[in-house]
């Protein structure tokens, strides 16, 4: 039994953590696991998707198109992008958040019309990342809302989430942090239940 | 066990082998094994110049007597070239160890040549981890490799084994073996009377590889159906025991020599033998070269670009699992300068000249894509300044033509754009050079360099003067000029280019944003008229209002460093109170 987590967004968002968190917390748990990351210029405000598989036994570390049992989207049009990843049956996590790539910007593309419709048609779960950040204290924690939100999704205990979130951040910032994870947390619990 | 990518357990794995020394340049996806090396206790890790220069580092002290550790990305290897060929002659003193960290599918490079050439053409052993745990034993056993058969020994990553996590058994340090340094030209001066004997030694040591590498257990082969083997190594191997489980494969942990023997008895076990690897065909050759045949799966694999299960799938014929349809022109994503980046303005400017802009590696590179889209070449480190020089050549003086601008940041020119300056004004060439200083090598995520005088253990250091190394190149025409001044930016690239047959250097000098993170004050819009100058710059944090066609600048993004404001001719730009 193994799962695949596709974490996506644009760089800055703090995906990357978000994936470590996850694959400590996977260890931690007893499971083999694999977080795949790209780095370098992609990450330059470029789209960006970190691959977390763990499992019993996990053999490529990478998703393809239909392989993703989760897909945790950090902003809308990246949600978008990357519904294909997500496997028949899996689910989709993705922040209300809206990032505008430079094209839309500077006024040479639009934005997708419609992209909450879009996503919610397919079934994804949109979380307010960002106004929960704020809420939480800190506008910057919005990742840790996003993997509260994944949390409610896997069988791994709140304490040992809780754990890893601690150790992964820098000290000042962990009640932030974890209040940002909490209230992601529980705002998926009420609408999975 | 702890998780760690493979960067970090190929540092770990040479610190427990006893390496005492690395040297490296820094380059993604290579960079973060020597960053984690220089924080082990008890070791001496530095930033060199180039990649040439990092082995060659690294084998003065591997002659005395270390064990030592050198890393680089792919493109590097092509540097470090000319050393790695003839260091395969002379051999090691302490275990030589070179890691070459390739980019398939180019998330971060200009190319995505395959280094296993590089080990057959110079007749270097090469290992191929598949996962952090056997990078950090490979990491080990080619020390005791390159010791036993005294050659350097290369690593072989890739994107997914360096940047991918994994649980890691970690270790204690071993001491390494003393071994001291005698004086012996016969082994170490390579002129051609000592260099004939030493091909023959190499010859010697190439048909013992050949035996060691058909009685390795870093080869390792598992059975399954006998209608399909496969041969991989590296990331290919996890990407094919996922497509492939019943597969009966032979991985290579050793791609170069070949265990030829062992190839053989896998392809006579099996009914049909399929060679996948990425990006290349060199194992695929190399094993019909031994004259085994190596079937084609019912559909070709890519020939370019990253491998994965399902395009291994693909291939063989299994059908793909279902997924939705992607939406429909959504907008791309580059990559893009940082808000705030002091170098934007020369691009911004170079534009309005309409020069001839020879470009070179780094952020600047992002100068190339829309809005900026001021960059006519890009090819490798330091090819700004010499292709500036056959560009000017060419043009020569050609009535009305457009001027021609080499742009270099820091960090490169002191890497490879030093050497072709000096051809340059050596050869009396025209043109005119920037060099975009931001006191640091960002791209890679801001490590030192020679002009900002930090060292990668953070030693004292010389901080080099720029200004004074082209000077004393003879170059009179040189300008330090700070880039956040769009004024002061354009009449330095106005008289520069003006001056048809002067070679001129700009030194544009103020920090990478990501270096102090401070944030000033924002600027916002307050009166625009939406003519739409502020958006050309291609600054993150301005946006068009898509309803009232009006710019706005986004307060959480904006650091503050005023750019924009010198672009409004309306002085609608202002900065928060």
């Amino acid at each position: 039994m193994s799962m695949k987590v596709l974490l996506c967004g644009v760089g800055g968002q703090g995906t990357i953590l978000a994936a470590h968190v996850l694959a400590q917390t996977a260890l931690e748990c007893g499971q083999q696991v694999k977080v795949s990351e790209i780095h370098g210029m992609a990450q330059r405000g470029g789209a960006v998707t970190t691959d977390v598989a763990f499992g019993d036994r996990v053999e490529s570390m990478v998703c393809d198109a239909g392989s993703a049992d989760v897909v945790v989207a950090f902003e809308l049009i990246e949600a978008m992008r990357n519904l294909p990843m997500l496997k028949a049956g899996g689910t989709m996590v993705a922040s209300d958040e809206v990032i505008k790539p430079a094209s839309v910007l500077t006024g040479k593309a639009p934005l997708p019309h419609d992209a909450r419709g879009w996503l919610i048609e397919r079934g994804a779960l949109l979380v307010p990342a960002h106004a929960t950040a704020v809420e939480a204290g800190n506008a910057r924690v919005s990742n840790m809302v996003m993997l509260g939100a994944l949390s409610a999704l896997l069988a791994f205990d709140a304490q040992a989430w809780e754990r890893t979130v601690s150790a992964f951040v820098p000290p000042k910032t962990i009640e932030a942090n974890l209040a940002a994870f909490r209230a992601g947390r529980a705002f998926v619990s009420e609408k999975v239940m | 066990m702890e998780l760690l990518s493979g960067n970090e357990a190929i540092a770990q794995g040479a610190w427990e082998a006893g390496a005492t020394i690395g040297a490296a340049y820094p380059g993604t996806p290579s960079t973060e094994t020597m960053e984690a090396f220089a924080q082990k206790p008890d070791v001496y890790a530095e930033w060199c110049t180039n990649e040439k220069v990092a082995v060659e580092v690294a084998l003065g002290a591997s002659a005395a007597g270390a064990r030592t550790l050198v890393t680089m990305k792919h493109v590097g290897v092509n540097v470090a070239a000319d050393p790695l060929f003839t260091a395969a002659y002379t051999g090691v003193g302490g275990g030589m160890v070179v890691l070459a960290a390739d980019d398939p599918g180019m998330y971060s490079s200009q190319n995505e040549q395959d280094s296993h050439y590089y080990a057959s053409a110079a007749h270097l052993p090469m290992l191929d981890p598949a996962d952090s745990q056997e990078a950090l034993d490979m990491a080990k056993a080619a020390f005791e490799v390159s010791e036993r058969f005294d050659v350097p020994v290369l690593i072989r990553s890739t994107v997914r084994i360096s940047h991918t996590r994994t649980p890691v058994q970690v270790g204690e340090r071993e001491a390494a073996l003393a071994c001291e340094y005698e004086t012996d030209p016969a082994k170490w001066v390579m002129m051609p009377a000592f260099a004939r004997p030493r091909r023959i030694v190499q010859l010697e040591r190439i048909r013992a590889l050949g035996e060691w590498a058909d009685a390795s257990d870093l080869n390792r082969r598992s059975d399954g159906t006998a209608a399909v083997g496969i041969v991989c190594a590296g990331a290919a191997f996890q990407h094919v025991r996922e497509a492939l489980p019943d597969a009966s494969v032979l991985k290579l942990g050793i791609t170069w020599p070949l265990p030829e023997q062992a190839i053989r008895r896998f392809a006579e076990s099996v009914e049909a033998l399929y060679v996948v690897e990425e990006a290349s065909t060199y194992l695929t050759d190399a094993v019909r070269a031994l004259g085994v045949e190596v079937s084609e799966p019912p559909h070709p694999l890519p020939r370019a670009g990253e491998l994965t299960p399902g395009l291994i799938r693909t291939a063989f014929g299994i059908a793909e699992p279902a997924s939705a349809a992607a939406a429909e022109g959504l907008p791309a994503r580059p990559p893009a300068l940082c808000p705030g980046c002091p170098h934007r303005l020369v691009f911004k400017e170079l534009k309005r000249l309409r020069a001839i802009v020879t470009g070179d590696i780094g952020c600047y590179t992002l100068g190339a894509l829309p809005p900026l889209a001021c960059m006519d070449t890009c090819i490798d480190m330091g090819a700004s300044v010499s292709m500036a020089h056959g560009f000017e050549l060419a043009l020569g003086a050609q009535e009305g033509r457009r001027p021609v601008v080499a742009v270099i940041g820091d960090s490169t020119f002191a890497h490879s754009g030093l050497s072709s300056l000096i051809s340059t004004a050596y050869n009396r060439g025209a043109g005119t050079i920037c060099i975009l200083d931001n006191r640091t090598t960002a791209m890679t995520g801001r490590q030192g360099n020679p002009f900002n005088g930090e060292t990668l253990q953070g030693r004292p250091s010389r901080e080099l003067d720029l200004e004074g190394i082209v000077r004393a190149c003879g170059i009179e025409a040189v300008a330090v000029v700070d880039p956040n001044d769009m004024m002061a930016t354009r009449t330095a690239l106005k008289e520069a280019t003006a001056a048809a047959d002067r070679l001129d250097v700009i030194i544009f000098r103020s920090p990478c944003v990501l270096l102090s993170r401070q944030k000033g004050k924002p600027y916002m819009v307050t009166s625009c008229t939406g003519c739409g100058a502020c958006l050309t710059l291609g600054c993150p944090a301005i946006g068009k209002d898509a309803g009232t066609g009006l710019s706005y600048i986004d307060q959480e993004l904006c650091i503050g460093c005023g750019q924009c404001a010198q672009y409004c001719r309306f002085d609608a730009i202002e900065q928060a109170e």
